[in-house]
C-alpha cells in the first residue's frame, strides 16, 4: 500500500507540474497581446499595463515568467487589478457557498442515484429499471441551462415556493440556508442520478454471477443479505473512484455555470463574473488553484480505491 | 422481439453488404429514427433562418428595434416599452414578426436570433467534433499500432487530459484567447474567431474518442488478417489504412455522433461564461446567459435556446446509440443466435 501511495504521490506531482506549465502558457504564451495588457483589462491606463509588466517581471526569459508567476499563486499574492483585490482571499471568502452547493448535490445524487441504482438490479427489467434508463438519458442530454430557469420560473417566481436565488450562509439563518439551496442541489444532482444510478445497476448485475454469490445462496442466506452484504458492497467500490472524478469535475464545471444560473455567490460565480467582464487574475487564480483541488481530490479516490480493492494495488506493483 | 410465428424465413442476409444490414438495422430501431427525425427538423430550423428573417420577421439577427414599433392587431405597440422591457411572444399576431418576442433593452428579434444562433451552435459542435475525430483517430493509430514509446508518450498525454478538470481549462483558455486573440507560430486567430472555442472544445474532446480507438488498434494489429497483410510484404501505411483503419469505421461514426452532442454541451457552457462564442455572433449558450437576467418577465428568452439545446443534444445522443446497436456485428450475431430464426432486429429502443 505504501508503495502505491509513493508511486500516485509521484504522479500527482507529474499532473501538477504540468497543469501548472499549461495554464501559465495559456495566460501569457498563446494570447497575441502583450501579457501585461491582458492581466490590466480592456480600459487600462498605460501606467499600469508598465506596472504589471515590471511585478510579473514579462521581460525576463519564460522560466523566471513561469517562476514569478508560481510564486504569487502559491503565496496568494495574485491581485485582481480594477479594483486592486486579493484573488485568494476572494476565493477564501466563498468556499462556504462553493462547499455547501457541490457537498449537497453530491449527497443527493448519491443516494437517490444508488437507490435506484439498487432496486433496479435487484427488479432488473422492471418499470424501475426503465425509469432509470429514462432518468440515465435525460443526465446526458438535459443541460443545467434548461433545468435552471425552468425551475427557477415555475418553482420561484410564478409559485414563490423557493426564494429565488442568492446564497445565505449556514452560519446565520439554517432554514434559509436549505430552502435558498434545495433548487440549486436538485439543478446538479439530477444530471447524475441516473448515471449512478446505471453504473450500479451494471455493477451489480455482474457481481450477481459471482462465484461467492453462489456460495452465499449456497450457505442459505436470505437474499436480502446477499444483496447487500455480498452483491452491494462489492459493486460499491468502483463508484468510489468514479464519484472522485465526477465530485471534482462537478465543482470544476456544472457548479459554476449552476452558481451563477442562481446568483449564488461562490467561487464558480467569481470565476463568471471576471469572465464577463473579462478579468483575467480571478480567472487565473480559478483555475490554477480549482486545478490543483480537482488533481488532488482524484489522487486521494485512487488511493481509496486501492485501499477497498486489493487486485488494483497488487497489479500495480507487479507490473512495476 | 418476441418471436412472431406468422412470419416467414427471412431472406438470407448474406445476400446484403454489413452497411445496407446496418442501415436496415437502424430503421427497425423506432426511437432511433424518430430522434434522427428530430435532428433533421433542427437542421432544417436553423438552416431557415435568412429565410424567416427575410421573409417573415422582416429584420436581421443583430437589427437593433428599440425606438421602433410594430403593428399588432390594428394596434401600435413598443418593441422595447420605457421601462427597457421587451415585447413578448407575439406568435402570428404580428405576422410572425417577433414571434418569440424581443431580447432585451436592445429589442431584437428573438425568434431570428434563435435561429441564428443554432447556426452557430451546430457549427462549432459539429467542426469541434470533426476536429476531435481527426487528431483521436490519427493518435489512436499512432499509439496502438507503433506501441513502444510512441505509445506511452500518447497513453499518457491522454491520460493526463481525461483527469484535468477540462471544462475549467477551456474557461481559462478561452477568456485569455477572448481578451488577446491567439498567436502560436504562424498562427493567428482574432479574439472573435469562432475557431477559439472549436478548437478548445476539440483538443479536450481527443482522449474520449482516442482511448476506445487506441484500444482497438491493439486488438486489431494482432489479428490474422492483418498478420496476413503483413506477410504480403504491406508497409505500414498500407496496413493503417486498407486493413486497420476500415474495421474502425463503425466506432468512428457511432463516437463522433455523440462527440456533437457532447461538444455543443462544452460549446453552450463556454458561451453562457462568456468564453465561447463571442457577440455580436449569438450561439444558444449566450441567448441563455442574456435571458436569464428577464427569466421572471419574458420567460422564454432563457428556457427557448436551453430547449433547443436540450433537443438537439438528447437527438443525438439517441442517434448515436441507434447507430452503435445497428452498426456493431456483434450485438447482431448475438440477437441471432439468441433468436433462433427470427429475424435480425434492431434492439428495442432505450425508452
Amino acid at each position: 500500500m505504501a508503495r502505491f501511495i509513493v508511486r500516485r504521490l509521484i504522479g500527482l506531482i507529474a499532473v501538477l507540474f504540468a497543469v501548472s506549465v499549461l495554464l501559465f502558457l495559456v495566460f501569457t504564451v498563446l494570447p497575441a497581446q502583450n501579457p501585461a495588457q491582458q492581466l490590466a483589462g480592456k480600459n487600462s491606463t498605460p501606467e499600469l499595463v508598465a506596472a504589471i509588466e515590471e511585478e510579473w517581471g514579462f521581460n525576463d526569459s519564460l522560466p523566471a515568467q513561469y517562476l514569478t508567476m508560481m510564486g504569487k499563486v502559491l503565496t496568494g499574492e495574485l491581485v485582481s487589478y480594477r479594483p486592486r483585490v486579493n484573488v485568494l482571499e476572494q476565493i477564501v471568502e466563498r468556499i462556504p457557498a462553493t462547499l455547501s452547493l457541490s457537498i449537497g448535490a453530491a449527497v443527493l445524487w448519491l443516494f437517490f442515484g444508488l437507490l435506484l441504482g439498487y432496486l433496479s438490479a435487484v427488479r432488473a427489467g422492471g418499470w424501475l429499471d426503465k425509469l432509470l434508463t429514462a432518468f440515465a438519458v435525460a443526465g446526458i442530454s438535459v443541460p443545467v441551462f434548461l433545468i435552471a430557469p425552468v425551475l427557477l420560473y415555475f418553482l420561484s417566481y410564478k409559485t414563490g415556493i423557493f426564494p429565488g436565488g442568492g446564497y445565505e450562509p449556514l452560519t446565520g439563518d439554517p432554514w434559509q440556508w436549505l430552502t435558498h439551496l434545495i433548487l440549486p442541489w436538485f439543478t446538479l444532482a439530477f444530471l447524475m442520478i441516473g448515471i449512478y444510478g446505471r453504473v450500479l445497476r451494471s455493477n451489480m448485475l455482474d457481481v450477481m454471477n459471482e462465484d461467492y454469490v453462489r456460495t452465499a445462496r449456497a450457505k442459505g442466506l436470505s437474499e436480502r443479505r446477499v444483496m447487500t452484504r455480498h452483491v452491494l458492497r462489492n459493486s460499491l467500490i468502483p463508484i468510489v473512484t468514479l464519484f472522485g472524478l465526477d465530485f471534482g469535475a462537478t465543482i470544476a464545471g456544472t457548479a459554476i455555470i449552476t452558481e451563477s444560473l442562481y446568483s449564488i455567490d461562490g467561487i464558480g460565480n467569481y470565476a463568471a463574473q471576471a469572465s464577463a467582464n473579462f478579468e483575467l487574475p480571478p480567472v487565473m487564480g480559478v483555475a490554477l488553484y480549482g486545478a490543483f483541488f480537482v488533481v488532488l481530490f482524484n489522487a486521494l479516490a485512487d488511493v481509496a480505491y486501492a485501499y477497498l480493492d486489493p487486485r488494483v494495488r497488487l497489479g500495480e506493483s507487479a507490473a512495476a | 422481439m418476441s418471436p412472431d410465428p406468422g412470419q416467414t424465413a427471412p431472406t438470407a442476409p448474406a445476400a446484403r453488404g454489413p452497411w445496407a444490414q446496418a442501415g436496415r438495422r437502424f430503421l427497425r430501431n423506432r426511437t432511433a429514427v424518430v430522434f434522427a427525425a428530430l435532428f433533421v427538423l433542427i437542421v432544417l430550423f436553423v438552416l431557415a433562418a435568412p429565410l424567416w428573417a427575410d421573409h417573415v420577421a422582416g429584420t436581421g439577427p443583430n437589427a437593433n428595434h428599440t425606438v421602433d414599433k410594430i403593428e399588432v392587431g390594428g394596434e401600435e405597440r413598443d418593441v422595447v416599452n420605457v421601462e427597457g422591457l421587451p415585447i413578448g411572444p407575439q406568435w402570428f399576431a404580428a405576422d410572425g414578426k417577433f414571434f418569440l418576442g424581443a431580447d432585451g433593452r436592445l429589442g431584437r428579434d428573438e425568434m431570428v436570433r434563435l435561429m441564428y444562433g443554432g447556426r452557430t451552435s451546430l457549427l462549432v459542435g459539429i467542426s469541434a467534433a470533426l476536429l476531435t475525430t481527426a487528431i483521436a483517430v490519427a493518435l489512436g493509430l499512432l499509439a496502438g499500432y507503433f506501441r513502444g514509446w510512441v505509445d506511452a508518450v500518447i497513453a499518457r498525454t491522454l491520460d493526463v487530459i481525461w483527469s484535468l478538470p477540462v471544462f475549467l481549462f477551456g474557461l481559462a483558455i478561452g477568456i485569455s484567447l477572448a481578451i488577446g486573440g491567439l498567436q502560436l507560430g504562424p498562427i493567428e486567430v482574432s479574439s472573435g474567431s469562432l475557431w477559439i472555442p472549436i478548437g478548445i472544445i476539440a483538443v479536450f474532446s481527443v482522449p474520449y474518442i482516442a482511448r476506445p480507438i487506441r484500444g482497438q488498434v491493439i486488438s486489431l494489429r494482432e489479428m490474422e488478417f492483418v498478420e496476413a497483410a503483413l506477410a504480403q510484404g504491406a508497409t505500414p501505411l498500407r496496413l493503417i489504412w486498407s486493413e486497420i483503419l476500415p474495421n474502425l469505421t463503425s466506432t468512428i461514426i457511432v463516437f463522433t455522433t455523440l462527440t456533437i452532442a457532447n461538444s455543443m454541451l462544452f460549446e453552450a457552457g463556454l458561451s453562457f461564461l462568456g468564453a465561447g462564442v463571442q457577440p455580436p455572433n449569438s450561439s444558444w449558450g449566450l441567448m441563455v446567459s442574456s435571458g436569464v437576467g428577464l427569466l421572471n418577465t419574458q420567460p422564454l428568452l432563457a428556457i427557448a435556446p436551453g430547449l433547443m439545446i436540450m433537443l438537439t443534444v438528447l437527438s443525438l445522443n439517441m442517434v448515436g446509440d441507434g447507430l452503435r446497436d445497428a452498426l456493431d456485428p456483434r450485438s447482431g450475431v448475438e440477437i441471432e443466435a439468441r433468436g433462433g430464426t427470427v429475424p435480425v432486429e434492431a434492439p428495442e429502443g432505450t425508452f
